[in-house]
């Protein structure tokens, strides 16, 4: 299958390593790769601060870069929910019917990596290997906007050496809402003190999930009380092979 | 009000102090864990919740919809079967009528059955104003009374007390010793009731709102806990009841789904202890004279709203507030309105426009848990989103070009313009590697300036890497190679 890739801003600029090991994986599962270079952010970050008239010539771009392709996978459950339900309503307050059409047409294309893994490719074992306690953390986005379920936690219960730990409450939002991390940074903080307190209570290695955003949120609190958990990426666990495992960086 | 308004702040300014308090933290988090499991419990073992659910939705849909349809009805039959009605366009003409009608009966004093309604037009304040003292009968009501403090939830008002300090209200409240009261919950609520069963025998007039009114037949009801509504809406001579136009329900079979909905959701029981209906007044049984007042303060301008009318079919449940992250460290007070939590967040900036409660829609992470429980399917996180563009766009008009020289919409602009050319983005990332550069230590940022800088009060950053995604794609494309 030829797939175009979607990798959002964030993971371009600051995880290039979920990038790469989603290439790792689709690869090895023997699919063709493009990477449209047009593509930028989907907006979501002013979407969700107010300023979503701002972001309508994103939603144009997104629709012109992806348009011509069948299938667009990206390792973000947070970008492609954007993609799904908030963009048909930009596009309504852009006032352009072509737009509104032309978003209609393409965001059933546009997929979450775990969910396109087991649901197109209907795959859940990809032949990884990652001999490490890992806890799963489902974020909201992929929990409540694009409801995937359990999709990443079945492929991560296939990989060969994993001990996987479930965490407790973990369907409480870890606090990082996007903006709402620096605008209410107090409160922000506060829920993250739980979830951090939960990751660790599994004496986890490694605390994955299905989105950066939230992993970076997360990742910065393990790292500055110095906890020695670290995050990573659902795709990361799954390119790790014992011929390419995973080490840190 | 019964304990006075909420102290108008800034959400975050609010929720910094709240956070402080460890004893505030403890109440909430105890409190809103257990009624969460509750919920969780009442409401599957049910064959068909979310069909209830979408029941609910339905129904308050189709009401708004014909909400004046609905009203008229409603005021003909409670007008048929004896009771008056009166419309309030605003707080200030509803509690007018109120002050009238109670000064019309020579009455000191009232009995009030909790009612969100009567605290968002103030009238404890107002009956106060004409010399008359409403006295709250619902046990938290009563302690948050006692106490001069506002509400700080819409169902248990005093959550944010404990019963040391409960025992400590009721000691000077009721001039009791401390060796005739101790703090044991069976002690506290035997005192309440022993001090307001002098009060339901002598009252002359309650007041009380309204969870539903049944326009078929001009029947008003009240769901309760604790049996002081029954107490509030039987025993004195004069009933007055205070009602926001969108708890009308079209008739008698809705409520065969409300009373399922509300107390599974409320209290997460089966069902609650005390329902009580009235149609206007009987002879002989019962109040004399039965008023309604409805009222609309901002509501048929929700109503006017396509994206924020769902807003009104909240059925005062608070489900939302006990699954709510946020609330659950801040509690009710923070928010500084009457209507707290996720329903507040939306409802309370639409009915009041302030600086303040204009703060409210940005109080959420948008982590939808709260559209999940609500019984009546209001997309909570959806119309937050239509109210932070709301507030956004005003701003952009009242400060007209200076709204661009406020940090954050600056940067917004600039970060839209960046990502709107991919050139532009790119070279935006190689900027960003080399300006990080004197900050990065062992691949993290440890400090982040002005707007960002709530980020590394408590979390590091990762440094932007040497090689993005896309140089990485690059440079293999290049190469022809798959090796990473």
């Amino acid at each position: 299958m030829r797939i175009a890739l979607f990798i959002p801003c964030y993971v371009d600029t600051l995880f290039p390593g979920a990038g790469r090991a989603t290439v790792e994986v689709l690869e090895r599962l023997g699919h063709e790769l493009v990477f449209p270079e047009e593509q930028t952010c989907c907006g979501q970050m002013h979407v969700n601060t107010g300023y979503q008239r701002d972001v309508i010539p994103l939603v144009r771009n997104f629709v012109r870069t992806f348009g011509p392709y069948d299938q667009v996978v990206a390792p973000s459950a947070s970008c492609v929910g954007e993609v799904r339900e908030i963009y048909p309503r930009l596009a309504r307050l852009s006032r352009n019917p072509e737009l509104v059409a032309a978003v209609e047409a393409l965001a059933p294309r546009v997929h979450e990596l775990t969910s396109f893994l087991v649901d197109t490719l209907e795959v859940e074992d990809v032949g990884a290997y990652f001999p490490h306690r890992v806890t799963f953390h489902p974020t909201c986005h992929s929990q409540r906007v694009l409801r995937i379920g359990d999709r990443p936690q079945r492929l991560l219960a296939q990989v060969r050496g994993i001990e996987l730990v479930a965490l407790p409450s973990a369907e409480e939002c870890c606090g990082f809402g996007g903006t709402f991390s620096v605008k209410n940074a107090d409160t922000s903080s506060a829920m993250l003190a739980s979830k951090v307190a939960n990751i660790l209570q599994t004496g986890a290695e490694v605390c994955a999930a299905a989105d950066n955003s939230c992993l970076m949120h997360i990742g910065g609190a393990l790292h500055r009380q110095r906890t020695g958990v670290r995050t990573l990426h659902v795709a990361e666990i799954l390119a790790s092979t014992e011929a390419h495992p995973w080490v840190p960086a | 009000m019964s304990g006075g308004a909420p102290k108008a702040r800034s959400f975050s300014k609010a929720a910094h102090e709240a956070l402080q308090d460890t004893q505030l933290r403890r109440n909430l988090a105890r409190a809103t864990s257990t009624i969460r499991e509750k919920r969780l419990r009442a409401t599957e073992e049910l064959p068909d919740w979310q069909g209830l659910r979408e029941a609910g939705r339905a129904i308050k849909a189709h009401t708004l919809a014909h909400l004046d349809h609905y009203l008229m009805r409603l005021e003909q039959n409670v007008v048929a079967r004896g009771g008056r009605v009166h419309w309030a366009r605003d707080a200030a003409e509803a509690n007018a009528i109120v002050q009238e009608l109670v000064l019309a009966t020579g009455a000191r004093e009232v009995i009030k059955v909790k009612s969100i309604t009567t605290d968002e037009i103030g009238l404890n304040d107002a009956l106060s104003a004409v010399g008359v003292h409403a006295i709250e009968t619902d046990l938290a009501e009563l302690i948050v009374q006692l106490a001069h403090e506002p509400s700080s939830h819409i169902l248990v008002p005093a959550i944010h007390k404990n019963r040391a300090e409960i025992r400590a209200l009721f000691l000077d409240a009721m001039g009791l010793a401390p060796s005739e009261l101790s703090d044991e919950p069976a002690a506290l609520a035997a005192a309440a009731r022993r001090f307001l069963r002098g009060k339901f025998l002598e009252a002359r007039v309650g007041i009380s709102g309204a969870n539903f009114a049944v326009a078929e037949t001009g029947a008003v009801c009240v769901v309760e806990s604790e049996g002081n509504g029954r107490m509030c809406t039987t025993l004195p001579e004069t009933l007055i009841t205070v009602m926001g136009i969108e708890k009308v329900v079209p008739d008698w079979r809705a409520m065969e789904v409300f009373l399922q909905l509300l107390p599974r959701s409320s209290t997460a029981e089966r069902m609650n202890p005390y329902t009580s209906f009235w149609s206007g007044v009987r002879p002989g049984d019962g109040p004399q004279a039965f008023h309604l007042v409805l009222l609309d303060n901002g509501r048929s301008d929700v109503l006017a709203q396509p994206e924020r009318r769902q807003t009104l079919h909240c059925i005062r449940c608070s489900a939302c507030l006990n699954v709510c992250p946020v609330y659950a460290r801040v509690g009710g007070h923070a928010y500084g309105s009457h209507y707290p939590g996720p329903i507040g967040a939306i409802l309370s900036p639409q009915l009041f426009d302030t600086p303040e409660a204009d703060t409210l829609p940005f109080a959420s992470t948008l982590c939808g848990a709260c559209y999940d429980v609500c019984p009546v399917k209001i997309d909570i996180p959806s119309v937050l989103l239509d109210l932070r563009l709301r507030s956004v766009e005003r701003r952009r008009v009242r400060r007209g070009r200076l709204a661009a020289l406020e940090t954050e919409d600056g940067a917004m602009r600039l970060a839209a313009a960046v990502f709107a050319e991919p050139r532009r983005y790119e070279w935006a990332q190689r900027w960003a590697r080399v300006v990080q550069t004197p900050f990065v230590r062992d691949g993290y940022v440890e400090r982040l300036p002005g707007y960002l800088a709530g980020w590394t009060r408590t979390r590091d950053v990762p440094a932007v890497p040497a090689r993005t995604f896309r140089e990485w794609w690059r440079a293999r494309e290049r190469s022809g190679s798959s090796e990473p």
